[in-house]
């Protein structure tokens, strides 16, 4: 029959189809790389630079960037050891600021005289930098890593509060009278309609939380020391290791950039779908 | 004989920096099982008294008897289809209307009746097919269509239906009108509909509430019509009564109470 022979005719451009939709996507990011790496070798090749090229970052960090898993001990270990220490106090600082941001973000958006009151105090606590609060911290902890964690809290926890009130503020009218009508108590109304209505708030709070959350680790453990990414940046510069620094801030950046990428894909599967 | 509903005196005052005078003097009674519209230009008020009646916002004179008990409080017995359907978009069609009979029925029924329940009142208004939409992937006719089902899947004792048709397409419309006449003739319910719609008010309507222009809206006339049902659309347009009642209403509102010309 005619038209089963028209048939691969139809399928055919499908594949090349498919192979064109991803060069579109990982071709430009590959193009830019390359040419920053290009500009950053020609100008730093230059007598008299400060900073190495990537081909000489490449020559002496060689071990850094292909063996994030040694351990000679001590404070000598793989980038691995580092991120993973580093991780572990975001993730109990920041599980700790997602807990404490959406429960008191709830409880404050559902009145209008807490937001009142409360509201202006935020915005100025969350405008304080992370690393001002870790003297403070220090001093209240006399350790380090729960100090390190209090940073983490503190600064990634009034996004997620702040986000989760507003949203719980935005919750339409609409929906609240479908819950008074239908006569929901106050915990139907917060499962099936608080919480569902606000996600999409709650998780643009969360997402910027990892971010700042990121941010003030490697900060603070500057400061603080022992096993962790900022230590390991802060204790190669003082070792006047350029390059171990160039490829610790890259996989800074990576880890990062992960971190905001599992959260919004964390959103979008509790969402299922729905539209935000 | 005590009405079924009893809209007595009713004032709404929104308070403000000027209080506005939305509602004075609304009274009403409602016999079992009418079908009531209630018609008027925008912004007269109309939506105002559905939620009072609904229980949504307190009138600030005046009150709400159903069945002789004052209506203090939003519930199921008054289901409510908004004007904007309100389905919520995080469930499918199917729980969307599930979420109503849970919690109407939890007690009554068991998990299969609830179900089956369920499946029915969807069935009632054509959307069977679409159990596992949700609400952003279906037309705005079928999201009406489920709001409605939401709402009569409850059995409430009166229903109310703010502009349920708006902005949906003539056809879909009177597909709708139709299975809402078919419902109302085989559940009797009491029905209190606001429309803009002067042929959907007549089509629908036991009777047919004009409402003044406002501030201070009250309600201007009220038209009884007398059409046998079950009503015919084709039948009714060449009814000499059905032509009648539909010159009372755009004599009222054309005539004597013209849109405001200050806006
Ligand atoms: N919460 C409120 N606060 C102050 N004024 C209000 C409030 N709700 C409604 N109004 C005013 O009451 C009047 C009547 O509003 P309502 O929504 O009842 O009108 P409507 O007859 O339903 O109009 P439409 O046909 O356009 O839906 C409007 O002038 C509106 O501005
Ligand atoms: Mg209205």
């Amino acid at each position: 029959m005619t038209d089963i022979s028209l048939k691969p005719a139809l399928v055919w451009p499908r594949v090349p189809a498919l192979l064109q939709a991803i060069a579109w996507r990982v071709l430009p990011p590959l193009v830019t790389i390359a040419l920053i790496l290009l500009v950053w070798e020609l100008i730093c090749r230059q007598p008299g630079s400060t900073l190495p090229p990537p081909s000489v970052v490449i020559d002496t960090s060689w071990e850094l960037i292909v063996d994030p898993f040694y351990d000679r001990g001590g404070l000598d270990k793989g980038l691995f050891w580092h991120l993973a220490a580093s991780l572990e106090r975001v993730l109990y600082g920041y599980a700790l600021s997602a807990a404490v941001g959406i429960a008191l973000g709830v409880l404050i958006g559902q009145s209008t005289l807490a937001t009142r009151g409360l509201d202006p105090v935020f915005q100025v606590l969350r405008t304080v930098p992370p690393l001002a609060w870790l003297p403070l911290s220090l001093a209240a902890f006399r350790a380090s890593d729960p100090s390190a964690i209090f940073v983490i809290f503190i600064t990634s926890v009034w996004p997620v509060l702040i986000n989760t009130s507003v949203g719980v503020r935005a919750i339409p009218q609409d929906y609240r009278n479908v819950a008074k009508v239908l006569r929901l108590n106050s915990l139907e109304y917060f499962v099936k309609i608080l919480v569902p209505a606000a996600l999409p708030y709650i998780f643009t709070g969360l997402r910027i939380g990892v971010g700042l959350s990121w941010l003030a680790i490697v900060a603070a453990e500057m400061l603080i020391g022992g096993v962790g990414i900022g230590f390991f940046i802060w204790d190669a510069w003082n070792s006047s290791l350029i390059s171990d620094i160039i490829v610790a801030l890259i996989y800074v950046g990576l880890v990062g950039f992960c971190l905001d990428r599992l959260i919004a894909f964390a959103g979008r599967l509790i969402a299922r779908g729905a539209p935000l | 004989m005590q009405a079924y509903l009893d809209i007595s005196h009713v004032g709404m005052t929104f308070a403000g920096k000027h209080d506005s005078v939305v509602l004075s003097d609304v009274s009403l009674s409602i016999q079992r099982g009418a079908f009531v519209s209630i018609i008027g230009h925008s912004g007269c008020g109309k939506s105002t008294l559905l939620n009072i009646v609904a229980g949504l916002i307190r009138s600030t004179i005046g009150g709400v008897l159903l069945e002789g008990k004052e209506v203090d409080s939003p519930g199921p017995d008054r289901a409510v289809v908004f004007q904007n359907h309100s389905l919520l978009p995080w469930l499918t069609v199917y729980d969307n209307v599930r979420l109503a009979v849970d919690k109407v029925f939890g007690r009554k029924k068991t998990r299969a009746e609830r179900d089956a329940w369920t499946r029915h009142n969807l069935a009632l208004v054509n959307m069977d097919h679409a159990l596992d939409k949700r609400p952003h992937e279906i037309s705005g006719g079928m999201k009406q269509r489920v709001g409605i089902a939401r709402a009569l899947a409850m059995e409430p004792k009166v229903l109310l239906m703010d502009e349920p048709f708006g902005a949906l397409d003539a056809l879909t419309r009177a597909r709708l009108q139709d299975s809402v006449m078919a419902i109302h003739q085989r559940l009797g319910n009491t029905v209190i509909m606001i429309t803009h719609d002067v042929d959907e008010a007549v089509l629908l309507s036991d009777r047919i509430v004009m409402m003044t222009n406002g501030p201070a809206a009250t309600i201007g006339e009220v038209l009884p019509v007398n059409l046998d049902r079950p009503r015919d659309r084709l039948a009714l347009a060449t009814d000499p009564a059905y032509h009648q009642a539909r010159a009372a209403v755009l004599a009222f509102l054309y005539e004597r109470h013209r849109a405001p010309t200050t806006h």
